[in-house]
């Protein structure tokens, strides 16, 4: 049983101060850069944690969302097209044409059994890069659109220094989370639950299932239009082989590890694996190159390692690092008999989880 | 209900049914198992559109409408296997049967406004009564699949009064109840039916039935083979024959 | 019109392919409603244990005669073999224990197989597709105008026909076939009749991978390549030809797999190639919004 309690005020004061101060801190520029990149994918884990966690549809093509996001930014504030939009209005657009899409792609599959609905997201998710792979007169093909605009702020101008992004990065995921949250304990949050558990008995609460589910789409990828721009912004050019089916499953492995439907477990699982991709393990690598004299390349495996990882999670410890309570119910439920689980629930409510 | 027939493939589950359920009297219906009394309840929360015939509520034509639609006409309905949902608590599962009466908007649930939050609590609040109507207080927070059989029956009810129906369907609502249970099950229907709603319910449980029904419909094979009150039905001689032998009158 | 009647015939051979590999899909969800992901790259894997074995036995160049007829069987039965088993220690380790779970698990679970085979495979033999000795000789059999059938398109489609009717035979005919159905329409009942779950189960597994073992054999001999991610394209495929031709339904991936084939190889021709995983992809779509069931009907556990 989890005892975090890292989602009372008191918790979230504090890691908010410890965020705000670490680029003063730690002086290298690389961490911070790293720190940016991670936000990004937290802003990602936190958009598939709608669309899989709270409303149960298991998208497999989540990275496409990602791609239209920047794109979107890519197209519209660089010299591709001499199109100038400033970044504060990207941010709205973005998110709206990646919400869009969301209602567009999920559509089709509003009928769909949970594998049939995962196979459509995934084809799409392939799709959706592969167009903006083949129409090359718009997106440059394989090489994708470079110099894109750097952000200015009241006049000062982003440049190179990956500082002024870590702010903008931690902005967004505060709003994030403060979205996520509110979305989960309000009349939606419930619908996207009810369906979730059973959607024929959530049609007779007079929910609309059709308008929830692509809400929930909808508002997935949107996040991800965030995180696109965000993203693409900082790192000055956007090519297709950025959205491959790979990043889908790295990220839908951040909830699986953190701990789906759970906002702070997403977070955690998040960082944990970038941290895992960006530093552990090369670390590895040249530890057991040095120290094991063995030519292990663990970044080049990483791929497995993942893989791994969510096999041996779903099959050891389904509900993730920080599990929602409720997920870790379902999960479990062929464990305890229910005068357990009753008491069990007993003891989560006092602790106050 | 007006010359409803409904086909599934070759079987024809109902069969040009044509009754009327008056408002606020409580109603059952009744018949052997395989009668086609669910296909009726399913038709009427439009599970199913009916091959033929129509359905109305209160003078308009629902049948053919998507079940969120009719719920928000004001028909509610419990279920014969039990569809709660599971891993909500008592209070949410409520909370979630009153969505239509919520008026709060998407921007209003992701910006948590003032309105959304007292709405949250007017929610909450109601949902405890409803809890407290149904002697559910005591377990409003735990998951619904820890409540007792009873309990969740219960439930049940209590999430289907939730959207404020006019009209409330009960598939099966004393099975599996101990006869305590089941005299309270009663006290709550008469309750439910004072309050305004009209009540219509499947039963197999006839001592139940005759106690509280003010008008019965009997169906067998899809078809009507008796309608009336209760004291007509229990002589009636088709009845008799249709559940093979007398039922515990 | 050639062009046209010669895609035909290479649109069949393909066709060969993906119903093999469908054939492993459908079974697989008739019997525990599970999408296998990782059954693609059984398929995969099945071109580099042909690699393998045909390495093993020192064959570089063509066969002929009766060393040929040696060669084909081996390397088939050794990579039928191994496929199988693959595909049932996959069951075994990853997806029994999460039988009764909700099913976002085993699905997930499935996804996160399909990615250590698939890079099991890319470390194994690195990135880049690799070249498979052409050991059959490939004659042209028949032609007329400019349209041409070579020998090793009619083995595919011979090999994955025989393998259907191999099958269809198994699952009709024999006990453990009809477990495998018994256990298909009603996992409890056919529980409480004394069918042993996890044998039957384990058999399903062993035959739908041994068939995409099968697959990749082929695949390798006819294309002569095999690369670590063919699994996933060819994966998707073939399951869209599962789903067309009615999901459960045997008779259905067969047919479902050579109409894949025909569309893809029609749309490489005429369209562009480029567009052709489109396209298919639209065809799933298109089937499970118009016709979920498929174009045979579908064949899965009632559901109470």
């Amino acid at each position: 049983m989890g005892r975090f309690k890292l989602e009372g005020p008191r918790a979230g004061a504090l890691v908010m101060a410890a965020c705000l101060v670490i680029p003063f801190i730690d002086r290298n520029g690389s961490h911070i850069n790293f720190l940016v990149d991670a936000g990004a994918f937290v802003l990602l884990a936190l958009g598939l944690n709608i669309v899989i966690g709270f409303a149960g549809l298991l998208d497999l093509g989540y990275a496409a969302f990602f791609a239209i996001g920047s794109y979107a930014f890519a197209m519209l504030s660089s010299p591709q097209f001499n199109i100038h939009w400033p970044i504060w209005v990207m941010f709205f657009v973005a998110s709206g044409i990646a919400g869009i899409f969301g209602i567009l792609l999920g559509a089709p599959t509003l009928r769909l059994r949970g594998d049939y609905l995962a196979i459509v997201t995934l084809g799409f998710g392939e799709i959706v890069p592969q167009t903006f792979l083949n129409l090359s007169q718009y997106t440059n093909g394989p090489n994708g659109i470079s110099s894109l605009d750097q952000p200015t702020f009241f006049g000062y101008k982003f440049g190179f220094n990956p500082v002024p992004y870590y702010y903008l990065m931690l902005v967004l995921i505060v709003l994030a989370i403060l979205v996520a949250r509110n979305l989960r304990d309000s009349r939606l949050g419930r619908a996207w639950m009810a369906i979730r558990e059973d959607e024929l008995a959530a049609a007779h609460m007079g929910i609309n299932t059709t308008a929830a589910k692509l809400s929930a789409f909808a508002l997935g990828a949107s996040f991800s239009g965030l995180a696109g721009v965000a993203y693409a912004s900082k790192l000055g050019l956007v090519s297709p082989d950025q959205f491959k089916f790979n990043v889908s499953v790295f990220i839908l492995s951040m909830l699986v590890l953190g701990g789906m439907g759970n906002i702070t477990g997403v977070v955690v699982g998040s960082l944990v694996l970038s941290s895992l991709d960006r530093f552990i393990l090369p670390q590895l690598t040249s530890f057991s190159h040095d120290v094991m004299h063995l030519n292990i390349d663990f970044t080049n495996s990483r791929f497995l390692i993942y893989g791994i990882i969510i096999v041996l999670v779903m099959l050891f410890r389904p509900e993730g690092l920080i599990p929602s309570r409720q997920r870790k119910a379902e999960l479990h439920a062929g464990d305890t008999d229910p005068s357990v689980a009753a008491q069990e629930q007993q003891e989560y409510n006092k602790a106050g989880i | 209900m007006r010359g409803v027939t409904q086909r599934f493939g070759g079987l024809v589950a109902v069969n040009a049914l044509s009754f009327t359920v008056e408002k606020d009297t409580i109603v059952a219906m009744i018949g052997p198992n395989g009668a086609g009394k669910s296909t009726v309840f399913n038709l009427t929360t439009g599970i199913y559109k009916p091959t033929e015939g129509q359905i109305f509520f209160d003078g308009q034509q629902i049948s053919g409408l998507a079940t969120d639609k009719i719920t928000k006409r004001g028909i509610a309905r419990t279920f014969q296997n039990i569809r709660l949902f599971a891993f909500m608590s008592a209070v949410d599962n409520v909370m979630t049967g009153e969505h239509v009466q919520m008026k709060s908007s998407m921007l209003d649930s992701l910006l948590h406004t003032p309105r959304q939050r007292s709405e949250e609590k007017r929610v909450k609040a109601r949902a405890m009564e409803l809890l407290r109507f149904c002697n559910l207080e005591r377990d409003a927070e735990n998951y619904a699949r820890n409540l007792s059989y009873g309990s969740q029956r219960r439930l049940e009810i209590a999430r289907a009064l939730a959207s404020d129906p006019k009209l409330l369907l009960l598939d099966e609502p004393a099975a599996g109840m101990n006869p305590k249970e089941k005299e309270d099950l009663i006290v709550l229907i008469r309750a439910i039916r004072d309050s305004g709603v009209t009540v219509f319910l499947i039963e197999h449980d006839m001592h139940l039935v005759m106690q509280i029904s003010e008008r019965i419909t009997v169906l067998d094979h899809g078809e009507m083979i008796a309608e009336g009150l209760p004291a007509d039905i229990r002589t009636n001689p088709q009845v008799i024959e249709a559940y093979l032998g007398a039922p515990t009158i | 019109m050639d062009v046209f009647l010669q895609q035909v015939v290479n649109g069949i051979s393909l066709g060969g392919i993906y119903a093999l590999i469908a054939l492993g899909y459908t079974m697989v969800y008739g019997i525990i409603e599970l999408i296998n992901f990782a059954h693609g790259d059984v398929y995969a894997l099945g071109s580099f244990i042909s690699l393998a074995i045909l390495a093993l036995l020192g064959v570089q160049d063509e066969v002929h005669g009766a060393a040929l007829i040696g060669v084909i069987v081996l390397t088939l039965a050794g990579s039928m073999l191994a496929c199988g088993l693959v595909g049932v220690l996959i069951e075994r380790l990853a997806y029994r224990r999460l039988r009764n779970a909700p099913r976002l698990a085993p699905l997930i679970t499935a996804i996160g197989m399909s990615f250590i085979l698939q890079n099991v495979m890319q470390l194994w033999k690195g990135p880049s597709p690799v070249p498979i000795p052409q050991f059959i000789p490939n004659p042209t059999i028949f032609h007329a105008g400019a349209v041409e059938i070579q020998l090793k398109q009619v083995l595919v489609v011979v090999l994955a026909v025989a393998m259907m009717i191999a099958l269809q035979t198994f699952v009709q005919k024999t006990r453990m076939g009809k477990a495998m159905r018994a256990t298909a329409q009603d996992r409890d009942a056919a529980q409480l009749m004394g069918i042993n779950i996890n044998t039957t189960i384990a058999v399903t597994f062993l035959i739908g991978s041994a068939l995409a073992g099968t697959a990749g054999f082929v695949s390798g001999v006819y294309y002569g390549t095999a690369v670590f991610n063919a699994g996933f394209a060819a994966g998707l495929k073939a399951f869209t030809a599962a789903v067309l031709g009615g999901i459960g339904n045997i008779a259905g991936a067969m047919l479902g797999g050579f109409l894949i084939g025909l569309i893809e190889a029609l749309t490489t021709q005429f369209i562009s190639d480029q567009w052709a995983n489109v396209v298919v992809f639209s065809v799933l779509v298109a089937v499970l919004i118009f016709r979920p069931s498929g174009l045979l009907g579908e064949s899965l556990p009632n559901k109470v």
